[in-house]
């Protein structure tokens, strides 16, 4: 119990240091890409599927499965198609995505 | 520690660090999308870790793992499809979606392991099952935040969307219904954890978490509702972090709370960009929403300031030498971000030099206009952050203004006012200024802009998009001779 307090504070602590170095530039895609990391809530998922033996269990396990899903994997598609936007000047124009292509 | 423990735990540590090492390369726009793409490797290896560990010490059965498969079928592509299909200016919307399911999920998992534990201990006759407090307390935290964010996204992403008014709603005791929820939550918390446990209580906590949500987000104005994003952020992170605790998971409690400490500055950064407390933003009732300035010419105050035509701006751009766009909410409202990109390449192609000076709150939250500015495909070298851009002001030949306001008024360097202490972009210092505005209706802080009658300014009152296309029309005439 005491290990994982030790964790969740150090992370927090780390977490403060890494995010505030982060230029205003990048807010948006960091905010996104923050809100892709909280998708590992999907390994919480498997692990109550795992343990889930009636249907109250498996109910909460379709839940959890299905936001949880949607979370890891939209947060990081959407933060990638954001950042393969930013470009150098040099780069011609035609090689930058369009939007809404992938 | 068994074998399979050990390596688990070391996939966790790994995982875990390429979260960290993921984020500290979005430093740079250069190495951003490396960045992402390592934090989205960690999470492939934490996924993969825990689900060998999960099958191998719990076993489950087929009816479990099939819920989960389909959970995750569905939902999976639900959030991909979503992602390729929004829209740049829909983005705060979008989060807040994700935020709002994750919350949910976290709240279903430490559900799920309460219900789970319940029926362990009727089985094995234990009858008044006590579940330890280092696991009820992270449930019952879990369950309240999670659910908090789950019902309080939802109404957040509805106002960005516009589907629920942008305006503050506050209805006769309103205040009350709050306080009464409040009450309850509470309540059903701490016999949640006192008593034996039961899942009545803790459906009452979400209920009454759900409502705290709705009833939360509601009062807040359209032009805060960015802040409470960021902040419900926040939640998830400690949400998935508490779940963490619950289920005894390492990787979610590090994840979590990397993500808690990331939504707490962004939100402390955006209130004060803003000039507001968060405090101040969750009490609500300020921001009156996306104001739509009323159609037609310019208001009664227009009597102090000078209008120009844009051919005077096509002129004055064709022959400047440096020029800085201060692109606001109005640019990116009217989707004129292309033209704003295309008349500064016409300019960039004279050999003038063209930047964007980017306040950190223009669009809709914190550096959205770059990706807007961005997906038009402005160099990032372009856009200037408010520490760099306003010492180049003051070699500045023009700044454009388009669509921003309060961010420029210079009364934020006075006390006394609404936007006094507001951190603001130094336009005045510019050698000449133009701003494109449809009207002179003031902004969010209600107030006059004095950069408006300010001697140098003129005024183009026009659409940003219509007057975009003028002035590009204009530059090309002088250019081409």
């Amino acid at each position: 119990m005491f290990t994982n307090l030790a964790l969740f504070v150090l992370s927090l602590l780390v977490g403060f240091e890494v995010i505030s170095k982060i230029p205003s530039t990048l807010h948006t895609p960091m905010m996104s890409g923050a809100n892709a990391i909280h998708g590992v809530v999907v390994a919480g998922a498997i692990v109550i599927a795992a343990l889930a033996d009636d249907p109250a269990g498996y109910v909460l396990t379709f839940i959890a499965a299905a936001f949880a899903a949607a979370n890891v994997v939209g947060g990081y598609v959407v933060t990638d198609r954001m950042l393969k936007m930013f470009r150098k000047p040099d780069r011609p124009a035609a090689d930058a995505p369009k939007a809404g292509q992938k | 520690m068994t074998a399979l423990e050990w390596v688990t735990g070391l996939a966790y540590l790994i995982a875990s660090t390429m979260f960290v090492v993921g984020l500290h390369l979005m430093r740079s726009p250069a190495s951003a999308r490396r960045g992402n793409l390592l934090s989205a490797a960690g999470m492939v290896l934490a996924i993969v870790a825990t689900f060998v560990y999960a099958a191998v010490t719990f076993g489950g059965n087929w009816i479990g793992w099939t819920a989960l498969a389909v959970g995750l079928a569905l939902g999976g592509a639900f959030g991909a499809i979503s992602a390729r299909q929004v829209k740049m200016t829909d983005i705060p919307q979008l989060v807040s979606m994700f935020n709002a399911v994750g919350g949910g999920a976290a709240a279903a998992v430490a559900f799920a392991d309460f219900v789970h534990r319940i029926a362990e201990s009727a089985a094995t006759g234990a009858g008044e099952g006590h579940i330890e407090l280092t696991v009820s307390i992270p449930i019952v935290l879990d369950v309240l935040i999670g659910a908090i964010t789950l019902s309080g996204s939802v109404i957040a992403a509805g106002k960005l969307q516009g589907i629920i008014p942008g305006k503050p709603i506050v209805f006769p005791g309103s205040r009350i219904l709050n306080v009464l929820m409040a009450l309850i939550a509470v309540a059903a918390g701490v016999l949640t954890i006192v008593l034996p446990p039961s899942a009545l209580t803790l459906s009452v906590l979400l209920v009454a978490a759900l409502a705290i949500g709705v009833l939360m987000v509601l009062p807040i104005g359209g032009a805060d509702a960015p802040v409470v994003v960021s902040l419900l952020n926040a939640f998830t992170g400690l949400a998935v972090a508490m779940a963490g605790f619950v289920i005894d998971n390492q990787a979610m409690i590090i994840a979590g709370a990397l993500v808690g400490a990331a939504g707490t500055i962004l939100t402390l950064q955006m209130a004060t960009a803003m000039n507001r407390s968060v405090l101040s933003i969750i009490i609500g009732g300020f921001g009156t929403g996306d104001t739509v300035a009323p159609a037609g010419g310019p208001g009664a105050d227009a009597a102090g300031v000078r209008q120009i035509s844009a051919d005077d701006v096509g002129i004055q751009l064709a022959y400047a030498r440096h020029v800085m766009i201060v692109p606001g909410y109005g640019l990116a409202a009217a989707q004129a971000q292309h033209e704003i990109a295309e008349l500064a390449k016409i300019l960039t192609d004279q050999g003038i030099d063209v930047k964007y000076a980017i306040h950190p709150v223009a669009g809709r939250m914190p550096g959205h206009m770059n990706v807007l500015l961005a997906e038009a495909n402005v160099p990032y070298t372009q856009m200037l952050q408010l520490e760099e851009a306003n010492p180049a002001f003051d070699t500045c030949d023009v700044a454009l203004v388009v669509g921003a306001n309060d961010v420029t008024n210079p009364a934020a360097r006075r006390p006394g006012n609404a936007v006094s202490g507001m951190p603001i972009l130094d336009v005045d210092h510019a050698k000449s200024i133009v701003v494109v505005k449809r009207s002179m209706s003031p902004g969010y802080a209600g107030l006059d802009n004095e950069l408006f009658s300010n001697t140098k300014t003129g005024m183009l009152f026009a659409d940003a998009k219509g007057g975009l296309a003028d002035i590009i029309t204009s530059v090309k005439e002088y250019v081409a001779n």
